[in-house]
């Protein structure tokens, strides 16, 4: 049974003020109702005035998805009463969107390159936030900070087969969206989701409301199970609108006046149309991320699967470039491999690593000055200060104060002696040919050294001491 | 010469719904010079309603265009007039603050829907007001009470704080005794503003002049048939007769697309207005909602309870229009022959360059004698296409019938705003020569 | 030809009230007016795109905003800097 998946992405752009008005988008932890003016309060009278750079925005990621941009786009007014919906009516654009037909690739289940159709993409404004008040008296209250945020709303072809797909989709697009300086994704709600799903030869369903990308995969897959055992128990799917409980990860049936809207579309009055085709010819976007994951396999020599990481995320790519010369190689496998790794245990952010620590950790391991096993130590030390919101040490000072430092010269030998003379019936056996005899000498080192001593290097001395001690 | 003006007129005929005692007033243009305000435009810090109890009580934290530039040309808003609620009427009638009364007969109504500034003009109350003209809304009442008024082209004044009833035809203009001062509060308000971004930069700075020699008027027959009184038609057709006197020259004209004119127009101004009227919901101004209840019931209490029937009838037309399997029969139809009705008028004007014709078929109404909506829709029959043509037309006294005023209507070319006030001019200097 | 149950589901559209005995008097003028408005089914030409200016823009610069007291000023409740509004859910 196929499984058949589009999305409606909703994503904020990333402008300074609000579509129609001059509010501030910046406004986040601020007071409720304190970036608000007549134009996003829906004060009568006022009139809503259109942004130039969301709509520079908008087309800069139409070029990116190699869409066609019509000869004119128009803004059109949804009818719906709400009380987060301060004119009542939404402004957003109907039948003659911002552009249209354009592709994005991504991996399919099988690691296979496909390729996901974009139908149009438009510009709206977002609505206010709703706070539902439980209790005896319920009610609502209502913040408009939001109301006029300028959304770009991507709507795809329903070509992704799988929940999976149609998080990597995601994944691709967010990245393209910040590589473009459009989107902000480190903001909260910036990219909300509406997802169509139906298995071949059923209803289709609608999932609203997933606020985050990672959600979108959750609620499919609920969907899918669920729409699964209905037919399994000979039961049909019904054609419906659903909520995602983010909370739960299940999706509800979101019955009753929402299922019959007639939202009465007409031009817009209060706005001239646009003619903005003539525009993408002299945008100039920036490097994306597969150019850009080519360029670092050739420039850095490091392997496809690293610059594939690298690239995944615009803030990680730039971090990459800014410790790399340092050492490419190592760099790419520092990053990469165990950066990465630290990070998402932590569920921490790029943007809370120092680049400059992080560079003077890369040199301490490429002179040698500390192990790997060391350094990732010192780098665990660094993320749970950072995390903290504590002051980042410098990683040098780490290996001082916890003793970290390669373990060499007399010291070094000491040690082994003492674990060698300790050992006599593995050096027995080694003596007698049995190559493993010679690994668990150098464990035991290790472990009094706590892992500053470099296994290759401590093999050949190990080797060499028990050559050279009395037979 | 700053200061304040103390307004206490004896409004006998309800022409204001909020008077200010103590107005103030700077220098400029205009300094000291009372101007009544009507009651859907805004005015920061004081009260603007729509003559509606839906926004009652409302005080707009800001300042309409229009206003903005009346205090900078030193005017006094001395108050803001009744009208019909949020301009749907031709009477003044509906307004929820009760009906205001035609200073030349209190018998008999103003006009609508700006009918509270006519009246306060026609009675002597203020010099100079600001009307809002959708469909006739600044020319019926100019007409009715014997006033000049001046609906500008789309587009030349600005519309911000304008409370919208139907954006895509409506416009602020000049209403006063002579065309004189209709055209100095012109200079006043048409100035541009980024806000209205339907606007364009095209200021008015005109002295009338009454120097019509070689002028081309054209006299469409629509304007002259069925419905319309043979005495006031005849009123008109002499009132041109005046003009040929001065030195125009008169040229029959046809807009063939008028026979659709008031079916496109009620179709347009209904669906913008069944959108434009949904934001009312008690919530963020206006008489506070019942939070006790649930949203859709709350909603429908509130609108049930606050608009007038002629209000509610109008949002269910207009959103029976846009409805989903109707608004191809209706509003994109409206559309059509809205186009269609400018083309005829771009025509006209390339032979012609000012159209005249009577503003009202009658003479005004008595009050309550209009209670049938759709033979009140039909009074608006010659004023409606020149808002849906966007383009300038005037109303100025032209004689009596039965003692009561009848208005002539000059119509001109897009931003041709001067043309007319000069056409207008030439003919009241003419008659009181 | 409008009925009296067409009249209160175009009231539940617009999401207005409206009274019983409302409904036929709405009924009788809905028809009235609609009958007028068949003139627009002879109506001819096709819808063109629209005319006139094109590219109106502002500027992407912040602006004053509203202070939270202004912004509230004419709301009929508030609490604690929100706007009070009937429950949805």
């Amino acid at each position: 049974m196929k499984t058949i998946v589009g999305l409606e992405i909703h994503v904020q752009l990333a402008t300074a003020t609000k579509l129609f008005c001059g509010c501030s988008t910046d406004y986040r932890d601020d007071e409720p109702n304190t970036h608000c003016c007549p134009v996003c309060l829906g004060l009568p009278g006022a009139l809503p005035r259109m942004n130039r750079k969301a709509v520079e925005y908008g087309l800069r990621v139409a070029k990116a998805l190699d869409m066609k941009v019509p000869e004119e786009s128009e803004f059109a007014r949804k009818n719906y009463f709400y009380p987060d919906l301060p004119k009542a009516y939404q402004i957003t654009q109907y039948d003659k969107p911002l552009a249209v037909e354009g592709t994005v690739e991504i991996e399919d289940d099988e690691g296979h390159e496909k390729i996901v159709r974009i139908t149009r993409v438009h510009l709206e404004e977002d609505p206010g936030r709703l706070v539902h008040v439980a209790g005896a008296a319920k009610y609502s209250l209502v913040d408009y900070n939001r109301s006029g945020i300028p959304l770009l709303e991507i709507v795809t072809e329903p070509d992704m087969r799988s929940p999976q797909e149609a998080r990597r989709f995601l994944n691709k697009l967010r990245t393209i969206l910040e590589y473009l300086g459009v989107f902000d994704g480190d903001r909260e709600g910036s990219l909300r989701v509406d997802a169509n799903i139906s298995l071949e030869g059923s209803q289709r369903v609608e999932v609203k409301n997933i606020s985050s990308y990672k959600g979108v995969e959750k609620a499919l897959t609920f969907e899918v199970t669920r729409q699964k055992n209905l037919l399994r128990r000979g039961q049909k799917v019904t054609r419906e609108t659903r909520h995602f409980m983010e909370g739960r990860g299940i999706t509800t049936s979101a019955r009753g006046k929402e299922e019959e809207h007639d939202y009465r579309y007409f031009p817009e009055p209060d706005l001239r149309p646009l003619r903005v085709a003539g525009w993408v010819a002299e945008i100039d976007l920036p490097e994306l991320p597969v150019a850009r994951k080519n360029r670092f396999t050739a420039q850095y020599g490091i392997s496809l699967n690293h610059a594939r990481t690298l690239t995944g995320d615009l803030k990680l790519a730039d971090f990459y470039e800014e410790v790399a010369h340092v050492d490419p190689a190592l760099a790419a496998t520092w990053v990469a491999d165990t950066l990465l790794g630290e990070l998402n245990y932590r569920d921490m952010s790029i943007a809370a690593v120092p680049a400059d620590r992080f560079m003077e950790l890369l040199a301490l391991l490429r002179a040698d000055t500390i192990t790997d096993k060391a350094g990732v130590q010192v780098l665990r030390e660094m993320l749970d200060a950072c995390a903290a919101g504590s002051p980042c040490e410098k990683p040098a000072d780490i290996v001082k104060r916890e003793g970290l430092g390669k373990a060499a010269g007399d010291e070094f030998s000491g040690i082994v002696e003492k674990v060698v003379a300790a050992n006599p019936q593995a050096v027995e056996d080694y003596r007698a040919g049995k190559k493993g005899a010679l690994n668990f000498i150098v464990g035991q080192v290790m472990k009094e050294t706590r892992g500053r001593a470099d296994p290759r290097e401590l093999g050949r001395i190990v080797s060499e001491c028990i050559d050279t001690s009395g037979v | 010469m700053a200061g304040s003006l103390d307004f206490t007129p004896d409004d006998r005929c309800n022409a204001f719904i909020t008077t200010c005692r103590e107005a103030p007033f700077s220098d400029g243009a205009l300094a000291g010079v009372a101007v009544a305000v009507k009651d859907n435009i805004s005015t920061a810090g004081i009260q603007t309603t729509c003559g509606s109890r839906i926004l009652e009580g409302y005080i707009p934290p800001y300042d309409a265009h229009v206003v903005e530039l009346l205090r900078k040309e030193g005017a006094a808003i001395v108050g803001k007039t009744n009208m019909d609620e949020f301009g749907m009427g031709t009477t003044t009638e509906t307004s929820a603050f009760g009906p205001t009364r035609n200073p030349a007969d209190p018998s008999r109504v103003p006009g609508g829907s700006s009918g509270g500034s006519a009246a306060a003009v026609a009675a002597g109350l203020v010099p100079m007001a600001l009307g809002t003209d959708t469909g006739g809304s600044i020319r019926c009442p100019a007409a009715f009470c014997g006033i000049v008024g001046l609906k500008p082209t789309y587009g030349r004044v600005s519309r911000y704080g304008l409370i919208a009833y139907a954006n895509s035809l409506e416009q602020i203009g000049p209403m006063a005794r002579t065309v004189e001062d209709v055209s100095r509060l012109m200079s006043a308000i048409a100035r541009y503003d980024p806000r209205d971004s339907t606007m364009l930069d095209k200021p008015y700075d005109h002295r009338p002049s009454a120097d019509i020699a070689g002028l081309r008027v054209g006299v469409p027959e629509e304007y002259f048939g069925e419905g319309v009184d043979p005495r006031v038609a005849e009123t008109v057709r002499n009132a041109i007769g005046v003009l040929e006197d001065l030195g125009a020259t008169t040229v029959p004209v046809s807009i063939p697309g008028m026979r659709y004119a008031l079916a496109a127009y009620y179709v347009i101004c209904t669906s913008e207005a069944s959108s434009n009227l949904a934001r009312f919901d008690g919530v963020r101004y206006g008489p506070a909602v019942d939070t006790r209840k649930s949203w859709h019931e709350a909603y429908q209490d509130l609108r049930l309870e606050l608009f007038g029937p002629e209000v509610r009838r109008r949002i269910m037309l207009g959103t029976f229009a846009l409805s989903a399997g109707y608004a191809g029969r209706y509003y994109a139809k409206a559309q059509v022959a809205r186009r269609n009705i400018r083309q005829d008028f771009e025509r006209a004007f390339r032979e012609v360059d000012i159209i005249a014709g009577p503003t009202m078929p009658t003479v005004a109404f008595r009050l309550g004698e209009k209670t049938d909506p759709l033979s009140m829709y039909l009074s608006d029959i010659l004023t409606v296409p020149a808002n849906l043509a966007g383009i300038p037309a005037i109303s100025v006294p032209c004689g009596r019938v039965d003692g009561l005023p009848v208005g002539l209507q000059l119509m001109g070319r897009e931003f041709e705003d001067e043309r007319v006030v000069d056409a207008a001019y030439a003919y009241e200097q003419g008659v009181k020569a | 030809m409008v009925t009296e149950s067409d009249i209160e589901h175009i009231a539940e559209l617009a999401d207005i009230g409206i009274s019983k005995d409302e409904v036929p008097e709405f009924t009788t003028q809905f028809n009235a007016i609609l009958d007028y408005f068949d003139v627009l089914d002879a109506v001819e030409g096709e819808s063109a795109p629209a005319a006139g200016i094109t590219n109106v823009f502002r500027e992407d610069e912040p602006r004053p905003c509203l202070s939270q007291e202004e912004a509230l000023a004419n709301a009929g409740s508030t609490e604690d800097g929100f706007i009070k509004a009937p429950r949805v859910m």
